[in-house]
């Protein structure tokens, strides 16, 4: 099965994989997803869906800048981001489906598909830096440095997990997110050592994306340290101010933001769950 | 009958099909035992969309070679490096104008780099050491966009990860 186009793979007589995923192999597929039996399975269903979900609809963010982003190469490039995450996103929201199967919709669909595509808005796990709207790119260069900064020091804490297919998810994980970061930063840089006038939007985005970083250490203190320092690196490099800390806390609600995303998503999907074309 | 190791060593990679999935280290094992043969394949980036692809050819592949009991399984870890992509794998990325990746990061702490690192990738068309990078992100993840400055090509670099 190669080509040499993406065309002729889409015409590929009974290829089933090319609509809203269906046919697409358990990303896990014949790995070993017992969980140890020192190991709470809840809990750990727990963490990989929040953390998957994370992925996920950052993913979605991501790729609303495909077309509109201010040069084909960052077109290219948020893309490529928007896709290690939902790689990331497959992969945990399996594992968090071996791992308890009671969080999974029942629907004939595949534990994936059944975790993204059927559950409702509520039952989403995801911090609300993930599903923010709107906003220029400056704005989505410091949501991505602030998300990316965040998750890898989040992922490089989770390559000890006990849970072995987590640690070795994370440990993938940390190598995109190397690459995410460097790339979030060097814009916000370059836009906040800019002009005068490209200073002004960044720290605008800075400002306006501020409130949602508490919320990003609620269940994770420790790494707030790890953070600061990276954010503080680039602020003086960018010439940027860091906002005073105030922000959202828990409970974990959702802004009006995340059910477009979803109706987006999930519309086919729920009015066809049969569709293949 | 042909090994079912030679069979699957000679399967190509969905999207660089100048190489095999073994050059690129992908391919992790392959077990046959008498009646059936179990092969272990890992993803370069978690989100590779040819990991299905891989899958289905190498069965294929064994398949038509006499193999009828094949289960093709994902492993994760350890993760996979470009340290892996052996020397002829390099060589037939090289030829095909696509620069071979340097050596891989430590593992360890992750330093914060505000500036494009400054990497000698010499141009795979031309040969000239003088290249700049235009994105680390390309038509695939495991690639990043360089130009030459000689011969003004611009060609891709599968980044060390």
């Amino acid at each position: 099965m190669s080509f040499d186009n993406a065309y002729e793979a889409l015409t590929e007589e009974n290829d089933t994989r090319w609509a809203f995923g269906t046919g697409f192999a358990d990303p896990l597929a014949g790995m070993d997803t017992s969980v140890p039996s020192h190991v709470d399975a809840a809990a750990l269903a727990e963490l990989c869906l929040r953390i998957g979900d994370d992925a996920l609809i950052m993913s979605h963010r991501l790729q609303d800048w495909v077309t509109a982003a201010p040069e084909l190469e960052d077109e290219v490039a948020l893309a490529n981001i928007g896709l290690d995450l939902l790689g990331q996103a497959r992969l945990l929201l399996a594992r968090a489906a071996k791992a308890d199967p009671s969080v999974v919709p029942s629907v004939p669909q595949s534990d994936e598909d059944a975790l993204a595509f059927f559950r409702d808005a509520a039952e989403f796990r995801n911090v609300r830096l993930v599903e923010l709207g709107g906003g220029d790119f400056a704005f989505a260069m410091a949501r991505l440095l602030v998300f990316a900064t965040w998750r890898l020091a989040l992922l490089q804490d989770l390559t000890a997990a006990e849970d072995p297919v987590l640690a070795a998810i994370a440990v993938k994980g940390v190598k995109e997110l190397t690459y995410h970061r460097d790339y979030a930063a060097r814009w916000v840089v370059r836009l906040g050592d800019g002009t005068e006038y490209s200073h002004e939007r960044m720290q605008a985005g800075l400002d306006a994306v501020w409130p949602y970083v508490d919320e990003l250490f609620a269940d994770c203190p420790d790494l707030r340290g790890t953070f600061d320092a990276v954010i503080a690196e680039v602020s003086t490099v960018s010439t940027l101010r860091v906002p005073a800390g105030y922000g959202l806390q828990p409970p974990r609600t959702h802004t009006e933001h995340l059910e477009p995303i979803l109706a987006e998503m999930q519309s086919v999907a729920r009015e066809h769950p049969d569709a293949t074309w | 009958m042909v090994s079912a190791r030679t069979i699957a060593e000679t399967v190509t990679d969905p999207e660089l099909p100048m190489v095999t999935l073994a050059d690129l280290g992908v391919l992790r094992s392959v077990d046959e035992t008498l009646d059936s043969v179990v092969v272990t394949i890992t993803p370069t980036y978690s989100g590779c969309p040819a990991m299905d692809a891989m899958r289905a050819d190498l069965s294929a592949a064994l398949h038509n070679a006499g193999y009828s009991d094949v289960d093709v399984r994902t492993v994760l870890s350890p993760a996979w490096t470009t340290d892996w992509i052996t020397p002829a794998g390099r060589s037939k990325l090289a030829a095909a104008g696509i620069a071979p990746p340097g050596p891989a990061p430590r593992p360890g702490p992750i330093p914060l780099t505000l500036t494009v690192p400054a990497r000698r990738v010499p141009c795979p068309l031309c040969g000239s050491a003088d290249t700049e990078l235009l994105s680390e992100f390309s038509a695939t993840a495991c690639k990043s966009l360089r130009r030459c400055r000689s011969c003004s090509e611009p060609f891709e670099h599968v980044k060390e990860i």
